[in-house]
């Protein structure tokens, strides 16, 4: 049993390692289309300049094996376990930390972690509590799916949350995520993903709005209500006219995600958390014998 | 909008005063890469900049690079960071050591635009998250300063076809992120109204 699972340690932190750097150099196809789809939309001439430099920059980002980003970002990892899966959370979580600081050394990439209080570096992407690691549990299931997704600064820094009244209804909820998104102008990169994480409690729906944001470009939520509020987002963003960079123009937002979670009768928390236009992603499955297939797109 | 080449640093102020918000730059020669610690240095801690920064670029950056040998670096990646983090330091950047433009992504807020026209200073803007093809499009890192702030040094790059850069605070009291503030605060009453 000792070697099972020190092999299958080794393939999670191989994966871990594989996907951080994956996810910073090769931007998924489903993002790729939404930018041209964007630079064809696009009537401005700054936000035509902006949107054609993206292009060329995910280019070149190919040509010459380098970062699309120079954040590398804090690392967030995306976990679905199988509950027949033979290495418990536990140890996913070493294995993941270690290949987040074994892809750090190695390629190397700049390390951006730091203690909150005291601004002093913590270590190759590692620290108390990093990576941060998000945690589903799939019953019947012996494989283990691994996401992740750097998570740069400028974006994070334009996160919010407001504990709407039940009374502000949905009116409530459109108009705080339209606040939030041209209050942030150019500083989150625009035109990214706007994640938005309603109901739950205040941390749930913070928690919510990061799960939306991993999801492939455009990708509706699968009740139709929700999926509607997405839409209706979506259009009204983009007649905010912030655009490209935050310079003007037509395209503000690539997509809205919303996820959702019943609430208390008397909350109605909104959450908004913002992922910039190089949305980076990648993932790969860990079968219980420890074989790591890897799937940029999903 | 007019498209043009400046050579930093500048040494005629009418290089700064001929760009009007929203024009398109290519920037050659040298810049500086500057950051939220190093700017805390010379303002908050009073310690003179080891470079001179007259009628200096400066970029708001932290380097992705690769130790070569002492004071020596080769670049991995590099990028530009938020510089609405670090506007507080435009007024003394200009009027105390002569810094003539300052390059970010996401703009500068109004505070800037004042100190900006006063001094004959621009913000450009560019692209971020852009940073494969600005990598390519910095030669060299031809000096380091203040190491022990790694990756928040002091950087002497030299850039070719730097850009394309957007002038987005003009030193006439323009700003672009004021329009689209302005323009985006209407429409929100519009949309408001409908909802």
């Amino acid at each position: 049993m000792t070697a099972v699972a020190t092999d299958l340690f080794a393939s999670v932190e191989g994966a871990g390692a594989h996907l951080y750097v994956w996810a910073l150099k090769d931007i998924p196809q489903d993002l790729r289309d939404a930018l041209e789809d964007a630079a064809g939309k696009e009537t401005s001439v700054t936000g035509q300049r902006v949107l054609q430099t993206i292009l060329r920059n995910v280019q070149v980002a190919e040509t010459e094996r380098n970062l699309v980003c120079q954040d590398t970002g804090i690392a967030v990892y995306y976990c679905r376990v199988g509950e027949r899966f033979p290495l418990h959370p536990a140890r996913i979580y070493e294995a993941l930390k270690a290949g987040t600081e074994r892809a750090t050394v190695e390629h190397p990439l700049r390390s951006n972690t730091v203690h909150t209080l005291t601004r002093e570096n913590t270590g190759p992407n590692v620290g108390f509590r990093v990576p941060i690691v998000h945690w589903d549990f799939v019953p019947d299931w012996d494989g283990l799916d691994v996401k992740c997704v750097p998570k740069g600064s400028g974006s994070e820094n334009m996160s919010f949350l407001k504990m709407c009244v039940p009374a502000d209804g949905v009116t409530g909820i459109k108009k705080f995520v339209l606040e939030s998104i041209v209050g942030a102008g150019g500083k989150p990169c625009p035109p990214g993903i706007v994640g938005v994480g309603i109901g739950g409690s205040a941390d749930y729906a913070m928690h919510l709005a990061k799960e939306a944001i991993a999801r492939p470009v455009g990708t509706r939520n699968p009740d139709p209500l929700v999926a509607e509020l997405e839409e209706d987002l979506f259009d009204l963003l983009n007649e905010t006219g912030v655009g490209p960079m935050g310079l003007g123009g037509d395209v503000t937002v690539l997509s809205v995600h919303v996820e959702h979670a019943d609430t208390h009768m008397t909350l109605n928390p909104v959450a908004v958390n913002y992922q910039c236009w190089a949305a980076r992603r990648a993932s790969a499955h860990v079968a219980a014998d420890g074989t790591v297939t890897y799937e940029r797109d999903a | 909008m007019a498209r043009h080449q400046v050579t930093f640093p500048v040494t005629d102020p009418a290089e700064i005063v001929k760009l009007r918000a929203g024009d398109e730059v290519i920037v050659q020669g040298h810049i500086i890469g500057i950051r939220d610690r190093t700017q805390i240095r010379i303002f908050d801690q009073g310690i003179e900049p080891p470079m001179d920064l007259t009628g200096a670029f400066l970029l708001h950056t932290a380097p992705n690079v690769r130790k070569l040998g002492p004071g020596r670096y080769e670049k991995i990646c590099i990028g530009t960071t938020t510089s609405a983090r670090m506007v507080r330091f435009t007024e003394g950047l200009g009027s105390q050591y002569g810094v003539r433009a300052i390059c970010g992504k996401g703009g500068f807020p109004d505070e800037a635009i004042e100190p900006m026209q006063r001094l004959g200073m621009v913000y450009f803007a560019i692209v971020g998250g852009a940073a494969a093809l600005e990598t390519t499009q910095i030669e060299e890192i031809e000096e380091v300063a203040w190491e022990e702030l790694m990756p928040e040094c002091l950087w002497k790059f030299r850039v070719k076809d730097f850009g394309p850069l957007t002038v987005g605070i003009d030193a006439h009291g323009n700003s672009l992120y004021r329009e689209v503030q302005d323009r985006a605060r209407e429409k929100l009453e519009e949309i408001y109204a409908r909802l």
